[in-house]
């Protein structure tokens, strides 16, 4: 009968703020520190600038709305993906829910655990329940992405 | 019957994480949702409220994830608000052959305090909603309808009513509908164990498919109040559906929650339960274009409706009765899918994976068989169990093999 129809509202989907010019200094932090950005379509990357391998995971937030995730679909590995492209799937009993690359590059790794342990999604999204790794074509995407502030902002509006 | 469902549509890509606003946009929009006479007991109880049909429903209780509910409804005892579902009554002299104008079943044949799954019909055959129609006596019926086609049901059913009470003046037939009335659904293989804790009167004496006018006890005391329990529900477990007078709605949902063996089941559980027992979700599995033969739903055609020449005649008999004789264009079966679920919408090809051969309309990994199970429509001649097809989920191609349903046995009282 009637569905739950997830809106899809247009003006907030997939947005990333705008690249701004990364300074010398940005640069510089991301070289030495590992650090974690968000999107609004509730995923997470970790970006170590010593690698330039950024994981993605998805948030807590998303799991709790997604519920009891029983199938992941992850990317290829050596897989090249642009930022924004559908890269795989996360399923629960009552849906399914696209994973959007965060940023682009080259897929390194995959979370293989997921294909045996799907619920490690919902036990650790945010740790063990990563997805997969991305060698980073354009760190600067990276450093346009939410910061944990303004993606608990983000949240909070929704 | 009427459940939920997120929409997943494989034609388009599935919603985004970002989509998941959905659920907050809910919240926004609750006050000029209805509400059933248990929306209060739902909050207190910690219920994750969703829109449905026009309806603030409960989606899930607590933190108590779809999969655990789906489980304990199959070990145990579920309780279900269906209030939000159209409850009719239907009285006078010609009431049995009003109703044989409107749906192909029989029930005339139909004894006192049975109930039968049927169809309301269009002029050409096609399902405008499924109902469930008890017969209390020749000019008495309770009938059961879909929230979500309340008022496709209502315009039709007014339509005909009025032409009817015309051509029949003296034996006009009266229809109400049960507003602000409660309707649960016990459901599980505990079922009847908790409701008979309720009642000195005997449950065994109800089969699968009927009821009775029940005293249940009601509030914390002994005090009672007399509910039509039917026997069924749509989960395929044994259970009951206990229509509740309005001022007795809260105080009797308490009581049976209150039982140890009880869970709160939201519509989630709902739907994945229905799907496991292969049973049509209307507006994904059916529509008005869809003939119950096309749903698999012949059965529900009467054998001495099938006569060209049987009085009274139901809507689009001539499209049905060709059906019925030489195959429908399309049939609703189930499927196994390997690999990702497939979702509504998904397209079907023949083996080669180059004939776009039908459409999937339902599709869930499946909490009991731990596989992923899904029904929709496939092609004439492609429809028999055993037949591999491909299935296109996520723009790959996925192995499926149609499947005979219910796909988890059903297990009522008989």
């Amino acid at each position: 009968m009637l569905s739950l129809r997830f809106a899809r509202a247009a003006s907030a989907l997939r947005t990333v703020a705008a690249p701004k010019p990364v300074s010398r200094a940005m640069r510089f932090s991301a070289v030495r520190f590992a650090s974690t950005r968000y999107t609004t379509d509730h995923e997470w990357v970790t970006f170590d600038g010593n690698t330039n391998v950024g994981t993605v995971g998805i948030t807590e937030y998303a799991q709790k709305a997604l519920g009891d995730v029983v199938f992941v679909e992850l990317p290829g590995q050596g897989s090249e993906v642009a930022q924004g492209d559908s890269i795989g799937a996360v399923e629960s009993v009552k849906a399914a829910s696209d994973i959007y690359a965060p940023v682009s590059g080259i897929v390194d790794e995959i979370n293989e655990a997921l294909a045996d342990q799907p619920s490690l999604l919902n036990k650790a999204p945010e740790s063990d329940g990563w997805l997969c790794k991305v060698k980073l074509s354009d760190p600067a995407e990276f450093e346009a992405l939410l910061s944990a502030e303004a993606y608990k902002a983000h949240c909070e509006g929704e | 019957m009427s459940i939920i469902r997120p929409a997943v549509r494989c034609a388009r890509v599935a919603p985004s994480l970002s989509a998941l606003r959905g659920f907050a946009t809910s919240r926004r929009v609750a006050e000029e949702l209805k509400k059933t006479p248990l929306y209060d007991f739902h909050v207190q109880h910690k219920a994750k409220m969703v829109p449905f049909a026009g309806w603030s429903m409960p989606l899930s209780y607590g933190e108590v994830g779809q999969i655990t509910a789906h489980k304990h409804v199959r070990s145990s005892a579920g309780l279900f608000d269906v209030s939000h579902m159209l409850q009719h009554q239907f009285v006078g002299a010609s009431v049995q052959d009003f109703l044989l104008t409107l749906c192909p079943s029989s029930l005339d044949s139909l004894s006192p305090f049975s109930s039968t799954l049927s169809v309301l019909l269009n002029e050409s055959g096609g399902i405008i909603d499924d109902t469930i129609i008890t017969k209390h006596s020749d000019e008495s019926f309770y009938v059961v309808t879909n929230a979500g086609r309340a008022t496709e049901d209502k315009a039709h059913i007014s339509e005909k009513l009025k032409e009817w009470n015309v051509a029949n003046k003296g034996q006009e037939v009266e229809w109400t509908t049960l507003e602000d009335w409660g309707l649960v659904a016990l459901q599980g293989p505990k079922a009847a164990d908790v409701v008979q804790t309720l009642t000195d009167k005997d449950l065994t004496e109800i089969k699968f498919g009927q009821s009775a006018f029940v005293e249940l006890k009601t509030g914390e005391g002994e005090e009672k109040v007399k509910c039509h329990v039917a026997r069924g529900g749509y989960t395929g477990e044994d259970g009951f559906e206990i229509s509740i007078p309005p001022s007795s709605a809260v105080a009797l949902t308490t009581r049976i929650a209150a039982h140890p063996d009880v869970q709160l089941i939201g519509l989630g559980a709902r739907d994945s339960l229905r799907l496991e027992a292969g049973m049509c979700l209307y507006g994904h599995d059916l529509d008005e274009s869809v003939s119950p033969v096309e749903a698999g739903l012949s059965w529900v055609i009467g054998k001495a409706r099938r006569a060209e020449d049987a009085q009274p005649s139901f809507p689009g008999k001539s499209r049905i009765l060709a059906e019925l004789a030489k195959g429908p264009s399309r049939r609703r079966v189930g499927f196994e899918i390997t690999g990702s679920p497939a979702r509504e919408g998904c397209k079907i090809f023949d083996k080669s994976g180059t004939q776009e051969i039908g459409v999937i309309t339902s599709g869930i990994p499946s909490p009991t068989l731990g596989k992923n199970i899904a029904m929709g429509y496939i092609a004439n001649g492609s429809h028999k169990k055993g037949t591999e097809v491909l299935v296109e989920v996520r723009k790959k191609m996925r192995e499926a093999v149609v499947k005979p349903m219910p796909f988890v046995p059903t297990k009522y009282f008989k």
